[in-house]
């Protein structure tokens, strides 16, 4: 029995599953009509469908954000460049139309990754201190280039990508899977997704087995900055309009937590995307939860330490063998 | 030598010190004996079992058995700051100090002299001048100790330890980053200690500067005692076979067997390669079915021969060529598109990835090699796993166990499937049985003789002259990051090698500047 009881405790991904339904049923239990699902103008709504139309712009980011941890490195710049791609995207989409608009912000994302990555890859800056410039100086582009107001437009395409439907399903929610589906053939499809975790694990070693280890670091940083562009193009498209001061602010953190809870090591090495995206809906499920019960939100963030704690304390081995052992006290 | 040379009272006894990390017995029934006066050298290769001792007996890692004595007394000695306390302080290459601290905090932090709680700045500072100029050091104690070079920092960090009243100093390679003239500087310091009764322990792997201050020395290998002996009556020829060699009966027996091969095709050609501070240029060829031993002490350029082989240091004169036709080695990769393969010494940090499977460690060249668009399917990595773990008999024969957990002698051997996997046609191997217990021992040394006999050229590294003299069919002998001598055939014994590596360094100099 112990040791059926140790070797669910440590299969992968068991720990963040739990987590997430014991929210959803808390969540239920604050609000009875939390499961409930209803179809109106061709879009589905409901409290579940709030969680993934609200959670999608941080699952975008921790999209990006997993390969870079995994490289054990960090990107602390996601929110600004979410505020300068929704900056760009609003000031372009009424005059030049989506296409362009959607390709001038990713493009920016693009950039951003790129200075991210020759800041660590090639000058070998570490990435915490390398992005906290950009965190810093990105929000200062995004306010130039909104001119300090907050830019509104009206291309419903560009609205439709905040607020429509496909199917039913929200658009960003849409968006998010199609994401999750890209990285994951192309980390897993290639071998890029086991020369990431073998450069994070032991870049010197990798260098060593003939891994490019640099551009392994560049390519996600890169990726990591046109998920963000994406999170900040879809964040302005909600609300129909670009602030420069709050988008995507402090979004970076809810980021590394949605990796981090989705259990990738801020040690570099082994990660999942899909568990990532289970991380961030965890934080959403929180959030939205905590606005239904009608608490004040200032207690959702003592409200997500304690959740985080837990989830942490669920993955450690130390603490999974001590429940093996109180188990067979217990017996 | 200096007058303190007759024995002074036995100040640093060990006896019997035994030291084991898992299955590995760093330190087996060493003794060692340090008299007041006394400057002793502890020499031995790497692993040999140097800091191992020091650790031990710093109260660093704590001793499986034996006992130390100080002055006479048995101590205890069950940490680091107990040991400082009954007086054996050590100084490491790498300074513990604060360099952005003036040089007058460093030499009294923890123990500023106080008036009412706060510092007497001008009275540590009048202190610290003086405690200085015992050791004909005169500079300005408020200057922060960065400012200063190496040889500054080391002798404020020796001075804080003889001031918190140290009977016993242990210096650690202290000369490896200093030049000539801090090195006498340096040594006036240890002369001056050791008329003060100071007992000074001096780890170094320059045989110079041992048989130019030291009194005595102490010789470790493989974790034991070889002989400690005075140094005006030991020949440098036979500290290096103290260092290196084993018993000459017991392998020229070993060395038949592996004189039947005959070499074949050149495979690959280094002319004059070599790089400016690194190593000086040098020729080197290689053949299939042959096994090139490098030997030399540490530090003598066998290593960064290596490095320079595998494209991981660039060589800035001299030109190679693989099958003839020239190639740049500019990095480890331009190196395996043409056909090289290297485990390095290192093997924690610079061979294997501990989180990843031992399927995934083994696939990793093969699959960098053949670039991110070409993925190994599953199926054909289970396929390549399994059979290099039966190949070189992996255990556990668990392709999904991370490989962290398996033992040094089954990591050498995913390293070396690694790059089996990539059929290379020249492999470098860096120290292969460092680390590794008696049994995968001799089977790595059987798996070099196999993997040669397949027809792969080899370059191997290893501080163990025996075993260079079982497997190499040419042996070079390196001194000074030079490549000095080269034996072959018949030539190739212990003695020949002692011989080459202990000859005058004016003939280096030569070589090193052809």
């Amino acid at each position: 029995m112990p040791s059926m009881m140790r070797r669910l405790l440590q299969s992968r991904g068991l720990a963040q599953i739990i987590a997430l339904l014991v929210i959803l049923a808390i969540d239920r239990a604050v609000s009875p009509q939390f499961f409930d699902l209803r179809m109106q103008d061709g879009r589905l709504f409901g409290s579940l469908i709030d969680v993934l139309n609200r959670g999608a712009p941080v699952a975008l980011l921790a999209l990006g954000m997993v390969l870079v941890i995994a490289t054990r490195g960090i990107d602390l710049s996601v929110g600004a460049v979410m505020a300068i791609a929704g900056a760009i995207a609003a000031s372009l989409a009424d005059a030049y139309g989506l296409p362009l608009a959607l390709a001038a912000a990713l493009g920016a994302g693009l950039l951003c990754g790129l200075w991210n990555g020759f800041l660590v890859a090639v000058l070998g800056i570490q990435p915490i201190v390398a992005t906290l410039i950009l965190m810093v100086a990105g929000r200062g582009v995004a306010q130039l280039i909104t001119e300090g107001r907050i830019v509104t437009f009206t291309a419903p395409d560009l609205v439709w990508l905040g607020n429509g439907a496909v199917l039913g399903v929200p658009t960003p929610v849409v968006v998010v899977l199609g994401m999750l589906v890209v990285t994951g053939a192309v980390v897993r499809g290639s071998a890029l997704g086991l020369l990431i975790e073998a450069t994070g694990g032991n870049a010197r070693a990798s260098e060593l087995a003939g891994i490019r280890t640099r551009g392994m670091i560049l390519a996600v940083y890169v990726w990591c900055g046109l998920c963000a562009a994406l999170a900040g193009v879809i964040a302005a498209a909600d609300i129909m309009g670009a602030d420069a001061n709050n988008a995507g602010l402090w979004l970076e953190l809810d980021a590394i937590l949605a990796v981090v809870i989705g259990g990738t090591s801020l040690f570099g090495g082994r990660f999942s995307p899909v568990l990532a995206m289970v991380g961030a809906l965890i934080i959403q499920a929180m959030n939205t939860g905590i606005l239904l019960s009608g608490y004040p939100p200032e207690f959702n963030l003592l409200v997500k330490a304690a959740v985080v704690l837990i989830v942490l304390l669920l993955q450690s081995p130390r603490f999974a063998s001590a429940g093996a052992v109180l188990w067979r006290a217990q017996q | 030598m200096n007058a303190a040379s007759d024995p002074g009272p036995a100040l640093l006894e060990v006896r019997g010190l035994s030291k084991s990390f898992g299955t590995l017995r760093a330190l087996q029934e060493v003794d060692f004996t340090l008299r007041a006066g006394q400057i002793h050298a502890l020499l031995g290769e790497n692993g040999a079992g140097k800091s191992t001792l020091i650790k031990a007996v710093t109260g660093v890692f704590p001793r499986d058995a034996g006992i130390v004595r100080l002055s006479g007394s048995e101590v205890a000695l069950g940490s680091a700051k107990a040991a400082v306390d009954a007086g054996i302080a050590t100084v490491y290459q790498e300074v513990n100090l604060l360099l952005n601290l003036s040089v007058a905090q460093n030499l009294y932090l923890g123990r500023q002299p106080t008036r009412f709680g706060l510092v007497r700045e001008a009275e540590m500072r009048r202190n610290a001048t003086a405690l200085l100029a015992e050791f004909d050091l005169h500079i300005d104690v408020a200057e922060p100790l960065g400012t200063y070079s190496i040889a500054v920092q080391h002798i404020t960090a020796i001075a804080r330890a003889v001031d918190q009243s140290a009977r016993v100093l242990i210096l650690d390679e202290p000369t490896a980053s200093l030049d000539r003239h801090e090195v006498e500087i340096l040594f006036a310091v240890m002369r001056k200690l050791a008329t003060r009764g100071i007992g000074v322990v001096f780890v170094t792997h320059f045989l110079d500067q041992v048989y130019e201050i030291c009194d005595r020395i102490t010789v470790l290998r493989n974790g034991r005692l070889i002989g400690e002996r005075k140094t005006a009556e030991l020949p440098r020829i036979e500290l290096i076979r103290m260092m290196l060699g084993r018993e000459l009966a017991e392998t020229t027996s070993e060395r038949a067997a592996a004189q039947v091969r005959t070499a074949g095709e050149l495979c690959a050609r280094f002319e004059g390669y070599g790089k400016a501070g690194y190593v000086a240029p040098f020729d080197l060829a290689l053949r299939r079915g042959e096994v090139v031993g490098l030997a030399g002490l540490l530090g003598s350029g066998r290593t960064e021969t290596a490095r320079l082989v595998f494209g991981d240091e660039r060589a800035d004169s001299g030109s190679a060529a693989v099958d003839g036709k020239p190639v740049r080695l500019q990095s480890p990769r331009d190196a395996i598109a043409h056909g090289f393969g290297y485990c390095p010494e290192e093997r924690k940090t610079e061979g294997i990835i501990a989180d990843l499977t031992v399927r995934e460690n083994i696939v990793l060249a093969l699959q960098a090699k053949r670039g991110l668009a070409k993925p190994l399917s599953r199926s054909e990595q289970d396929e390549i796993a399994m059979r290099f773990i039966r190949l070189l008999d992996i255990r556990p024969p668990e392709p999904e166990r991370p490989i962290g957990l398996l033992s040094g002698g089954n990591q050498q051997k995913v390293v070396l499937a690694r790059w089996l996997a990539t059929a290379p046609r020249v492999l470098v191997l860096d120290e292969p049985t460092r680390g590794i217990d008696v049994g995968a021992h001799a089977e790595i040394i059987r798996l070099i003789r196999e993997l040669c006999d397949d027809g792969l050229a080899l370059l191997v590294i290893s501080c163990e002259l025996d075993e260079i003299v079982t497997y190499s069919d040419r042996v070079i002998v390196l001194r000074d990051r030079a490549h000095v001598d080269e034996l072959e055939g018949e030539a190739i014994d212990i003695s020949n090698i002692l011989a080459a590596i202990a000859a005058s360094s004016t003939i280096g100099a030569e070589v090193g500047q052809a």
